[in-house]
């Protein structure tokens, strides 16, 4: 079997179990307020339009869209019961997934119940009152069993929402089988995104068809067919939780942002951790303004982050000092405000850059982003979709007067593609990416320092600022990554032809720098 | 003379009482002020044009509709004295639309006011067998769905679950109006037949004249919301002072009598 392959199937039970658990809280959830919604709204047309108003409203919001807002939305309600009642909980992950998801599947199953009900004939209704049901008994007798089939129909295309929709539930930290497709559309790995998209799909398919079952079996009052459909569901779910291995308080939860460098020092972390005896959980994949609040709030124990990330958007200073006043400056900062211990540098930056291929800028005769800026009005700049809304962007655009013809904005795995088939001319590069050695990108000098510094930094949540054993697996790693090394192991792992696992190029990048440094 | 019609042959206190009774749809006042006595064992058949206010006064009879003044007394207790499904309970109730529930078996659909009643299952089950006999149908109708069985099938299992928990009244709104005129005429003949047995109080809503000079003890005729006659089937019949009471009580007279003349005709030639 391709060793590809082989590792997807290894963390499929994982993954599909915490899809699975997932998608069958929401559900479950969703169905408790979707009933009783559609009860409500069907005896109350003062209730009807609001809330069907308000479901079509959600299904507007893209998806991705809503999992994100959920995060600070609960970090706030976090911080207020912990204020109110002294008791917290966690913002990342599980939660905001399942309010997401919840809010997600009702849409499908109001609007079919409230049509089922409504659209029944009207005798019915008089004979139901007629022969003296009470309006209860007329609901769970009469109304509900006759639109149960169409109930059914909008409970199978909520289903399937919930079960594609939960795939986007990685970047805010729940594991899923979403974790195969954004890290392998980050790495490249397109057999693990092809993995990923066959497991969610076949889930769904195989949860529809049962749901299915399920409704031929109310249809034609089939107690066979109701009952297997739901043992064969029932079932699923159950080994699902039981296969969940306890995320144990023991455990050193890693996280990672979204793309290769962070997958690659998240795997080096671990096993760090696990050579001094320790274990870990990752949670990869997310946001970058998620994985921060993330450690302050102590649901991930240790990561990597940038220097200039923090300061700009997370200090919100708009300053540019030099690498060594703004490392000390922020050191001071994050342990005041959040306790978070800054470990220590690594040893590479991984600053945002201006990148053109060398035959380009050689035609055009640039070298520095002062060169660039005489010929910008006729050139195109591609950019991942954070940067132009980042701080660095009006800073170096104001600092040497930066006015492109055009801009692009790219998923980073393309940007790299698009300029080197000249789609654009300029592309904003991560210093430390392999793919700029590697594609004969030339990193055009910032005479003016109008970039932040990007120090590549460890950073402990203060929960975990006195943890010996935390300390002894992460302290050797400070210092002893080299920008060239950091490109070279990113390279393993982004180059198009016979990638490397991130794991795989951690453990390369662990055999030369650890036993470089000692 | 109305008002023999009206009273009980006993004396006693009418068993259905309508008591200045309005409803009013909005703007519209569909009935006005009706007052309307029947005794237990009448039949009373409500007669009138579409929009003449007879579905809405048979409706606030078993509160199926609530008046908007006035007062409804079942055997001297004003109807509102009771949560209205317990008062549907008591009162069988047939209509044009039949309203089987197709989800349900015709046993399960003619055992429902007896089940709601939480009647033992054993006890429905054999009523269930009597009512399909009283109704006939066929006793292996029990476990067939609505779907399966003609219009005429479907009233006979309506009526059957009307009477299912021995009611004393029965309200029947246009209850044979959909069916064929064979089948309307034998299931009316029918019902008059367990009207007298089970010695009930029928309170029937028909646009067919002589359906209800055939079946009624007594006719009510309503225009514009009002009752505007009231008296048995032979005293509307004899030159009522009202023209368009006379005009359509004397259509059933004039064909009957043309139907006899020409049968006349007939065994002259022969």
């Amino acid at each position: 079997m391709d060793e590809r392959v082989a590792a997807a199937w290894s963390v499929l039970p994982e993954y599909l179990g915490e899809h699975v658990l997932l998608s069958a809280a929401a559900m479950g959830l969703g169905l408790a307020f979707s009933l009783s919604l559609t009860i409500a709204a069907v005896r109350s047309p003062h209730v009807r339009w609001p809330v069907l108003l308000l479901a079509s409203l959600v299904q507007t919001i893209p998806g991705l869209a809503l999992l994100a807002l959920f995060y600070p939305l609960l970090l706030a309600l976090a911080a207020l019961s912990d204020r109110l009642f002294g008791q917290s909980f966690s913002a990342l992950g599980f939660l905001p997934s399942l309010l997401a998801l919840t809010l997600y599947s009702m849409l499908p199953v109001i609007r079919n119940g409230v049509t089922g009900i409504l659209s029944l004939d009207p005798a019915l209704i008089e004979a139901a009152r007629g022969v003296g049901m009470t309006q209860s008994q007329r609901l769970t007798r009469v109304e509900l069993p006759l639109a149960a089939p169409m109930l059914m129909a909008g409970i199978r295309t909520a289903a399937v929402w919930v079960i594609g929709a939960a795939t986007l539930s990685t970047p805010v930290g729940q594991t899923s089988l979403g974790n195969y497709i954004f890290s392998g559309l980050q790495v490249q790995n397109w057999v693990a995104v092809l993995f990923g998209c066959v497991a969610a799909a076949g889930l769904a398919l195989i949860v529809d068809q049962l749901l299915a079952l399920i409704e031929t079996g109310v249809a034609r009052r089939s107690r066979v067919r109701i009952s297997i459909g739901a043992l064969v569901l029932l079932a699923g779910i159950v080994s699902a939780a039981a296969s969940r291995n306890d995320v144990d308080a023991a455990r050193y939860v890693i996280g990672a942002k979204n793309f290769s460098e962070q997958y690659i020092l998240s795997a080096l972390m671990a096993d760090r951790i696990a050579a001094e005896g320790g274990s870990t959980v990752h949670r990869t994949g997310l946001g970058s303004a998620i994985v921060f609040d993330a450690l302050a709030a102590g649901d991930i124990d240790a990561y990597v982050d940038y220097s200039g990330t923090i300061w700009a958007n997370v200090m919100r200073r708009t300053d540019i000092p030099p690498r060594e006043p703004l490392l000390r400056e922020m050191s001071e900062w994050l342990d005041r405000e959040h306790g978070i211990v800054m470990l220590g540098a690594l040893g590479f930056e991984n600053a945002y850059a201006l990148a053109m291929r060398r035959d380009r800028a050689a035609e055009l005769g640039i070298r520095s982003i002062a060169d660039l800026a005489e010929h910008a009005s006729t050139l195109t700049v591609g950019a991942d979709f954070e940067f132009f809304a980042r701080p660095e962007w009006p800073a170096l655009r104001d600092a040497y007067g930066l006015a492109f013809a055009n801009r692009r904005e790219f998923q980073s795995t393309f940007m790299y593609e698009a300029v080197t088939t000249r789609e654009v001319d300029v592309i904003t590069a991560f210093s430390s990416d392999g793919r700029i050695a590697a594609n004969a990108l030339l990193v055009l000098e910032d005479p003016q320092g109008a970039i932040l510094p990007y120090d590549a930094i460890v950073l402990l949540a203060a929960k975990r600022r006195d943890d010996a054993l935390l300390r002894r697996a992460l302290e050797p790693l400070v210092g002893a990554i080299s920008v060239d090394l950091m490109r070279e192991a990113n390279f393993r792992v982004d180059r198009g032809d016979e990638p490397e696992s991130p794991t795989a190029a951690a453990r390369w990048l662990a055999t030369r720098a650890i036993a470089s440094s000692q | 003379m109305t008002s023999d019609a009206s009273v009980d042959a006993t004396g006693r206190a009418p068993l259905i009482e309508l008591k200045g009774v309005s409803c009013s749809y909005g703007e519209h006042l569909a009935v006005r002020s009706v007052d309307l006595a029947v005794p237990a064992r009448q039949f009373v058949a409500i007669v009138g044009d579409s929009g003449s206010g007879k579905t809405t006064t048979l409706k606030m009879t078993n509160r199926l509709l609530e008046p908007t003044s006035g007062e409804v007394r079942i055997g001297g207790e004003p109807t509102r004295s009771q949560p209205p499904h317990l008062l549907r309970r008591r009162i069988g109730y047939v209509f044009q639309r039949i309203g089987l529930f197709p989800h349900l078996t015709v046993a399960e659909n003619v055992g429902i006011t007896p089940q709601l009643l939480g009647w033992p299952s054993a006890q429905i089950a054999s009523r269930v067998a009597e009512l399909l006999a009283l109704v006939n149908l066929p006793s292996e109708f029990a476990s067939r769905y609505p779907a399966a069985l003609s219009g005429g099938q479907r009233q006979r299992v309506g009526v059957a679950r009307a009477l299912a928990a021995r009611p004393a009244i029965m309200l029947m709104d246009e209850p044979f109006g959909a069916l064929d005129p064979l089948t309307r005429d034998a299931l009316g003949t029918e019902y008059r037949r367990l009207h007298d047995k089970m010695g009930l109080t029928t309170m029937m809503v028909t646009h067919d004249v002589f359906e209800a000079v055939l079946l009624a003890d007594r006719i009510v005729v309503m225009r514009g919301g009002a009752i505007v006659a009231d008296g048995t089937p032979r005293e509307l019949m004899n030159n009522h002072r009202d023209e368009a009471v006379r005009a359509m009580m004397d259509m059933p007279r004039r064909q009957a009598l043309r139907v006899a003349a020409m049968l006349d005709q007939e065994t002259g030639h022969g």
